[in-house]
This record gives C-alpha cells, sequence and structure tokens, in this order.
C-alpha cells in the first residue's frame, strides 16, 4: 500500500514538474518575445513548416471527417426525414469541434513530433549547449519562432479544415444523398453564426501553444542517446494529443458560458 | 583571468567535483587532463556558465558568474568561443552559416563584413571553399575544424577545447594542435583544453593540471609534469593500468 502510495506521489510530482516547465517556458516565450528583437526570419520558416507543409494532412483530414459525417447523419435524418438538416449538423460539428480537435491531433502527430525530436537531437548533440555558449538563448532562437509560427498557422490551418469539411459534405450529400444543394447551403447559413467559427478559431489558438510548448518543452529535456530523442518524440506527441482533448472540453464549456449558443 | 573556487557539482546525487580550485592566467593555454568521466567537460562547461554548481564560485574577469542568469550570462558567454567535442554544428545550416552564426547574433555588422570574416576563419583552419556544404557532408575532422572557425570568429578573450583531437587520426590530430598553437600566437587568446591525448597536452599546453576524483591533483608545465615523481601522475600519462606492475626504465620516453 506504502509502494502504491509512493508511486502516486511520484507520479503527481512529476507531472506537477512537467506542467512547471512547459509554464516556465511559455512565460519566457512571451517574455522573450517583449524583450528581444523578433526573429521575422525563423518564425517564417517555420511558418512554412509548420503551415503549408502540413496543407495536404490537414485538407485530407477535414475533407474526409465531413464526407463521413454527412453521410452518417444523411442516412439517420433519412429515416425522420430530416434530411435538409445535414448541412447545418455537419457544419456546427466541423466548425465547433472536428476541424480544431482533429486538425489539433494531426498537427500534434506531424509537427510536435518534428519538434521534439529535431530539438531533443540538438540537446543530445550538445548544438543547444554551443547556442548558449554563443550568448543566445534556445527560447529566442528555436522556441518562440515556433511558438508564434504554430499561434498563426494552425487557427488557418483549421479554417482551411473546416471549409473543406463543409465542402466535400455538401458534395456527398448532393450526389451520394441526393439532398438539394440550395437547402444544404440555406439551411447551413440559417443554424450557424460567426460565433461557431470563433468558438474553433480560438480553440485552435490554445491547441497550437500546447502543442508548441510540450513539443519544445520535451525536446529541451530530452535524456541522452537516441532512446532519449524516441521518447521525447513520442511524449510530445501523447501529452500534447491528450492536452487537446482534455483541454477541448473545458474551452468549450467556458465559450459556451461566455458566448451562449 | 578565469578563477575557480572551490566548485562543486553532482549529477544525481553522485559527486563529480568535490572542491576545486584552479586559476587560468590570461594569454595561457592549460590542458586539464584526467580519467573518462572524471569531470574534465564538466568543468570546462562551468567556466561559461553553461552548468551551475552546487557550491563555488567562478569569476571571470573579476565577476562571479555563478549567480548570473541566462540573460546576464549572455554577454560573459561572448568573450568564449566554444570547440565542443562533436563540433556541436548546427545541421540545418550550412558551414558558412555555421561560422557566420555568432557574428550575425551581434547584429551591429554589415554581411559584406560578416562574409569577409567568416571566409578569414575559413582560412584560418584550412576550410576555404567549402562554406556551401551541410555538416552531414564533412568528415569528423572537418567538423572540428568547422567548430574551430566558429569558436574562433567572433574574436573571443577565451577558447574552450572540449577533447579537441578524440576521434582524428593522428595526422588530423597533429593539425589541429597546430591550428590551436596557430590561434594562440595569431589571436593572443586564452586557451583552456580538456584532453586525454597526452601528445596533444604536450604539444599545445602551457600548463598541464590533472584533474583526478572530482579535485585538481597535480599542475604544472609540461615538463614538471612529466618529470613528477607522483604515481597517479606517471600512471595516467604513461597510459598503464596499474603503476604497480610497471617495470621501471630509465629509458622510458613519453613522447
Amino acid at each position: 500500500m506504502t509502494a502504491l502510495f509512493t508511486r502516486l506521489w511520484q507520479a503527481l510530482s512529476d507531472l506537477l514538474s512537467q506542467f512547471g516547465g512547459v509554464l516556465l517556458l511559455f512565460l519566457d516565450v512571451i517574455a522573450t518575445t517583449f524583450i528581444r528583437r523578433p526573429r521575422w526570419k525563423e518564425t517564417i520558416e517555420q511558418m512554412y513548416k509548420i503551415g503549408w507543409q502540413s496543407q495536404a494532412v490537414v485538407i485530407i483530414t477535414g475533407a474526409f471527417t465531413g464526407m463521413v459525417f454527412a453521410v452518417q447523419t444523411g442516412l439517420q435524418f433519412h429515416k425522420v426525414k430530416m434530411d435538409t438538416a445535414v448541412g447545418p449538423v455537419v457544419a456546427i460539428a466541423m466548425l465547433r469541434e472536428l476541424a480544431p480537435v482533429l486538425t489539433g491531433l494531426m498537427v500534434a502527430g506531424r509537427v510536435g513530433a518534428a519538434i521534439a525530436a529535431e530539438l531533443g537531437t540538438m540537446k543530445v548533440t550538445e548544438q543547444l549547449d554551443a547556442l548558449r555558449s554563443m550568448g543566445t538563448s534556445p527560447t529566442d532562437y528555436l522556441a518562440a519562432p515556433r511558438f508564434w509560427a504554430l499561434v498563426v498557422g494552425l487557427p488557418m490551418l483549421t479554417a482551411e479544415a473546416m471549409a473543406c469539411g463543409i465542402f466535400a459534405g455538401y458534395l456527398v450529400a448532393a450526389s451520394m444523398l441526393n439532398i438539394d444543394g440550395a437547402y444544404y447551403w440555406h439551411n447551413m447559413l440559417k443554424f450557424t453564426a460567426a460565433k461557431d467559427v470563433l468558438a474553433g478559431l480560438i480553440k485552435s489558438v490554445f491547441f497550437a501553444a500546447f502543442i508548441a510548448m510540450i513539443a519544445c518543452h520535451k525536446g529541451f529535456h530530452a535524456d541522452e542517446g537516441a532512446e532519449g530523442v524516441g521518447r521525447a518524440t513520442t511524449e510530445a506527441v501523447v501529452v500534447s494529443s491528450l492536452t487537446i482533448l482534455i483541454a477541448n472540453f473545458f474551452i468549450a464549456v467556458v465559450f459556451n458560458t461566455i458566448v451562449p449558443i | 583571468m578565469i578563477r575557480i573556487e572551490s566548485l562543486q557539482k553532482s549529477f544525481q546525487g553522485s559527486p563529480v567535483l568535490r572542491g576545486v580550485d584552479f586559476e587560468i592566467h590570461d594569454g595561457e593555454t592549460v590542458v586539464i587532463i584526467g580519467q573518462s568521466g572524471g569531470g574534465k567537460s564538466v568543468l570546462l562547461k562551468h567556466l561559461c556558465g553553461l552548468l551551475k554548481p552546487e557550491t563555488g564560485h567562478v569569476w571571470v574577469d573579476d565577476e562571479d558568474i555563478v549567480p548570473l542568469n541566462e540573460r546576464r550570462l549572455a554577454p560573459i558567454r561572448r568573450k568564449f568561443g566554444f570547440l565542443f567535442q562533436g563540433a556541436a554544428l548546427f545541421d540545418s545550416l550550412t558551414l558558412f552559416d555555421n561560422v557566420a552564426f555568432p557574428l550575425r547574433e551581434k547584429r551591429s555588422l554589415r554581411e559584406t563584413e560578416v562574409a569577409q570574416r567568416v571566409e578569414e576563419a575559413l582560412e584560418i583552419v584550412g576550410l576555404t571553399g567549402a562554406g556551401h556544404k551541410k555538416p552531414a557532408e564533412l568528415s569528423g575532422g572537418m567538423r572540428k575544424r568547422a567548430g574551430l572557425a566558429r569558436a574562433v570568429v567572433g574574436t573571443p578573450k577565451y577558447l574552450l577545447y572540449d577533447e579537441p583531437t578524440t576521434g582524428l587520426d593522428p595526422i588530423r590530430a597533429d593539425t589541429i594542435n597546430h591550428l590551436i598553437l596557430r590561434l594562440r600566437d595569431r589571436l593572443r587568446v586564452t586557451g583552456v583544453a580538456v584532453t586525454h591525448d597526452m601528445a596533444s597536452a604536450y604539444k599545445i599546453a602551457d600548463r598541464i593540471a590533472m584533474l583526478h576524483e572530482g579535485r585538481i591533483h597535480a599542475v604544472g608545465t609540461p615538463a614538471e609534469i612529466q618529470a613528477s615523481p607522483d604515481p597517479l601522475v606517471q600512471q595516467f600519462i604513461r597510459g598503464v593500468a596499474d603503476i604497480s606492475q610497471e617495470v621501471p626504465s630509465g629509458n622510458t620516453t613519453l613522447h
């Protein structure tokens, strides 16, 4: 029993220590952004890698999620003669939940892993020490550009996933479910509002911050050797994905309280 | 001048440095020798604040750097050039951009000036014309020389070398030794090198300090160290597993 409590206590203190580390890194990034001159070149490079190069993954994810959602809701709604409600249901689901969460998860997998692996390798090959030895802060040179690239890039990718999901849902509804396209768009516009788009985009800003800070923190604190880098990469993806799923619920509750549906 | 006082450092409860006291004078090259895993690289990283000790002080030009945070350490670190064991070149940058990095970070030089100084640094280390290559395209010796070019391009006051000749064939190792001597004479830098390559130590050192069990065990010129009656020093410089088993020989040469 004592051993169980000891292990639980150890796990809890590890969790708190990780949380504290991520929070301190976030504060350092914000402080660095205001104290140091902005690193436009590095930030734009990261936006290209993180945003532009993630588009294919995000478009496919958004489109096929919208398509399958249209098929499933269409078949169910057909039973109660509510076929024309497919448009608003697909749109609300894509805007508020599916696009931000699935885009966040895909980017956590693709970009979070890449950041943790790159920074982890830099740590174990003493490249981080080399940066510091030249008077350059790794937070300034590495973490801040990745943070801002993600915070700007992920909402754009999420918007892209929203648009692709809704349009792909329309194509499926019109071609496979024989729903009149005019009803799809009309009902969708009638039952959705700017706040639905805003709800999704605000979530994506939070998700971007979680992915950037967790991946950078894991990379900066990777243990020695290939195994250490591998573990940091896996942990970055798992922790940021779980954080996205858990935070999604709380952000939704808070947002719905502030801006009622 | 760098002054180290009662420096203690441990990792996960295991003491590595147990109270190091030492002074490095301006213009000299000091070589720190000692067993692998004995804390030589740890000591070197304390000199420019890359590691923080549990207790003790490191004075760089009369300023104690131990209590300084990362931001306040930055200007102190710009006095140093550091050649890392594996060179630690940035994988994503070309050789030219690697060497130019410390100059561009100063943000006070024009790009033409940066290019000129990078070319000079590459010429010193014999890598003229290789600026467009990525670190992955370079051999171990070339990486070491490129790391050296990056360390010297900012004309530092202090140069720290972590195992500058390890992993190189004897000819490449000797090239690095010559480069270190050339840099000392040409740039008048104060050098601290960590190595267990005794041939290199004798060649580049003004003084040799032996680190043993977390303390400076012996200090002297290369000649004094070679003539030292201390069995631990003799064991290390001769490279014998057990000094008591060694048959004494009056004709033993150490080079």
